[in-house]
């Protein structure tokens, strides 16, 4: 196994085009790897045949730990540990929990999904960022391919399927992994 | 291009009077299997009471008390509600009649009702106050809904002089009086806010009634302007119409912002004269959004079905579904805020209003449908994504919203007139019915008048593409 990756990136100037460019290299029958845009383009991720994010059902999941370790804890504290008479209520009084509740839930439910979201993506404060094309930050849409996955096909083929879809420049590139 | 509009066909007439009269039969029927005053008692309905009732007629020539307290249940409509409400047999029960209920029904409804026609023109008005894009194709639909203000005003100002006795323990005139028995310091404080600073307190609530003639008027005008608006730009086109009915909107938020409350204080919460909750304006208000946003979404649902908005996508359904579940949990918000404070604080005279609701056998279950219905049911069922995209979803939680939040309008109105001897039953159906239908006849008679998309409305490309 070498150490490094070899990518085709084709270079798109306008989002209407790169959807269709999209949808004839996949069309093709060449795997794209990844598509770098400077902004949301709406309906990329169906183009590329994307299956839904499964963040909600962490956040769910996060939520409902929260809503769970704020009911036990302040049971515990309340009416286990140090028991007290506030305002003359139960030592349990569910109403005056849900605040706390609700608190618990919606932090653990954010701090879930942000943590997940950060692993999922392998995102990390050391993490080296590979840029593939600087100009993808910029007003560039870029669509890598790497060949590695793509044996099938000749790189020429590539080259040409990808300027026959419309991309302004097509490149080489490889990446260290 | 030629235009869409909704057909309001006879077989869509048809479901409505029957549904009419079928509220009619239910409110006799009410009527009839009312529970009589012993019910209160023995804790029976029904077939028992009747019974205690008739053995009442047999021994009524022993027992003098005993016939007149069925005398006056018998007499109906009219006599009913003064009757038993007069009696005061059964223990100090202060058992009220059907007709008291069926005037609590009427009021409720009507409220409710309003609430929903003044949504109509809320949404309406956010949207071009927003410069909202995706609403454009489904905006006709809360405009239509708003055409039952006009009607609505004027049964209220009726049904004000119908019910006030009834409902309204502040019309009652010796409150005032300091010499009477039944002279009331805290009310004597607050007259100002019915019948006007300084005004007599013998004749009519001058300034109550004003205050609820200017808003209707103030609402009705604005609507119609809006409305004729929203009609010339179909004709002529053009961004002008657009713009005027921005800075209309804009308007109208102001407004509805401070009448919104006042009104939940006249119609609502002065039911309950003693008691007062600074949240009460934006509880009501919350109530009827919700409420507001489930009909919308239930409209465009069956409209979007039946093969009408062709260019309405499932992200412009979706919005409408995360409007209701979001609403839902606003009102939860609301609703929590001023139960959580009450409660805690524990104030007597704050949470009385709670203690009337929540200790009681008759309305403790309903408080507790109330959150179940309005909260748990639409939070967990309107969770996923894919639910706000799925029909069956949308119409079972916008039709438990719907229902769920007539029960929070029960829940504002019935214990604080009725006290313990409301009901929930035949009648309160059979009430919600019939003003249901002839509000649902009123927005279809609406929708169907004028085209069902605006046409040259200059968001409509931008809707058709709306992708979320």
């Amino acid at each position: 196994m070498s150490d490094s990756r070899n990518f085709v990136l084709g270079v798109y100037d306008d989002e209407d085009v790169l959807l269709k460019a999209v949808k004839s290299v996949r069309g093709a029958g060449v795997k794209i790897d990844e598509v770098y845009t400077p902004f949301p383009v709406h309906g990329l991720d169906e183009e590329l045949g994307y299956k839904r994010s499964r963040l909600p059902i962490a956040a769910f999941m996060f939520g409902a730990l929260g809503t769970t370790l704020a009911v036990i804890m302040q049971v515990w504290m309340l009416g286990v540990d140090w028991p007290m008479i506030i305002g003359g209520k139960n030592h349990v009084a569910f109403p005056d929990f849900i605040p706390v509740t609700f608190e618990m839930t919606v932090l653990l439910a954010a701090f879930g999904m942000v943590g997940t979201f950060l692993v999922a993506s392998d995102l990390k404060p050391w993490k080296d960022p590979k840029m593939l094309d600087l100009r993808i930050t910029d007003d560039k849409h870029v669509m890598a391919i790497d060949l590695g996955k793509n044996r099938g096909v000749e790189a020429d083929k590539i080259n040409s399927i990808l300027k026959d879809s419309g991309a302004v420049e097509v490149n080489d590139k490889e990446v260290e992994d | 291009m030629s235009e869409e509009r909704f057909d309001f066909n006879p077989g869509i007439r048809k479901k409505i009077f029957i549904a009419a009269i079928l509220g009619v039969v239910l409110i006799i029927l009410g009527n009839i299997f009312q529970p009589k005053g012993h019910g209160e008692e023995h804790g029976d309905e029904g077939t028992h009471t009747e019974q205690v009732a008739d053995t009442g007629h047999e021994e009524a020539g022993d027992h003098d008390t005993e016939g007149d307290h069925d005398q006056g249940d018998d007499h109906g409509a009219a006599d009913a509600g003064h009757g038993a409400e007069a009696d005061g047999h059964g223990g100090g029960h202060g058992e009220k009649g059907w007709f008291s209920r069926l005037k609590a029904d009427l009021w409720i409804n009507n409220v409710y009702f309003v609430g929903l026609a003044l949504i109509g023109l809320f949404f309406f008005a956010i949207q071009y106050a927003a410069q909202a894009g995706w609403s454009a194709y489904i905006i006709r639909v809360p405009l239509s809904m708003a055409h039952w203000l006009p009607y609505a005003g004027v049964l209220m100002i009726v049904l004000f002089f119908l019910v006030k006795g009834d409902i309204f323990h502040w019309t009652h005139h010796d409150l005032y009086d300091p010499a009477s028995p039944n002279y009331d310091a805290l009310i004597d404080g607050k007259k100002g806010f019915f019948f006007g600073p300084g005004m007599s307190t013998d004749g009519l609530p001058i300034f109550y009634l004003l205050r609820m003639v200017v808003f209707f008027g103030v609402w009705v005008f604005l609507f119609r302007k809006l409305r004729s608006l929203s009609l010339v730009e179909d004709e002529l086109g053009g961004h002008s119409y657009w713009r005027k009915m921005r800075s209309i909107s804009a308007i109208f938020l102001v407004i509805f912002a401070v009448t919104s409350s006042i009104s939940a204080w006249d119609w609502v919460m002065s039911i309950d004269t003693h008691w007062f909750s600074t949240m009460f304006g934006w509880y009501v208000f919350a109530s009827w959004f919700v409420t507001g946003l489930a009909f919308i979404t239930l409209a465009v649902v069956f409209l979007k079905e039946a093969g009408y908005f062709p260019n309405v996508n499932m992200s412009q359904i979706h919005d409408l579904g995360k409007f209701v579940f979001a609403f839902s949990i606003f009102w939860t918000y609301i609703w929590f805020s001023q139960f959580l404070l009450i409660y805690y604080a524990n104030i007597p005279e704050e949470s009385v209003y709670f203690v009337e609701r929540l200790m009681s056998d008759k309305y403790a279950p309903f408080f507790f449908a109330n959150i179940f219905m309005n909260f748990f049911f639409p939070f967990l069922i309107l969770m996923t994504r894919d639910a706000k995209r799925l029909f069956v979803f949308l119409k079972i939680a916008c039709t438990v919203v719907i229902i769920g939040h007539w029960i929070d309008f029960y829940l504002m109105v019935t214990p604080g007139t009725m006290g313990e001897s409301g009901h929930f039953g035949l009648t309160e159906m059979g009430t919600f019915l019939v003003f249901g239908s002839a509000f649902m006849f009123v927005t279809l008679t609406a929708l169907a008048k004028n085209a069902l998309v605006p046409k040259n409305h200059p968001m409509l490309e931008e809707a058709k593409h709306h992708h979320i």
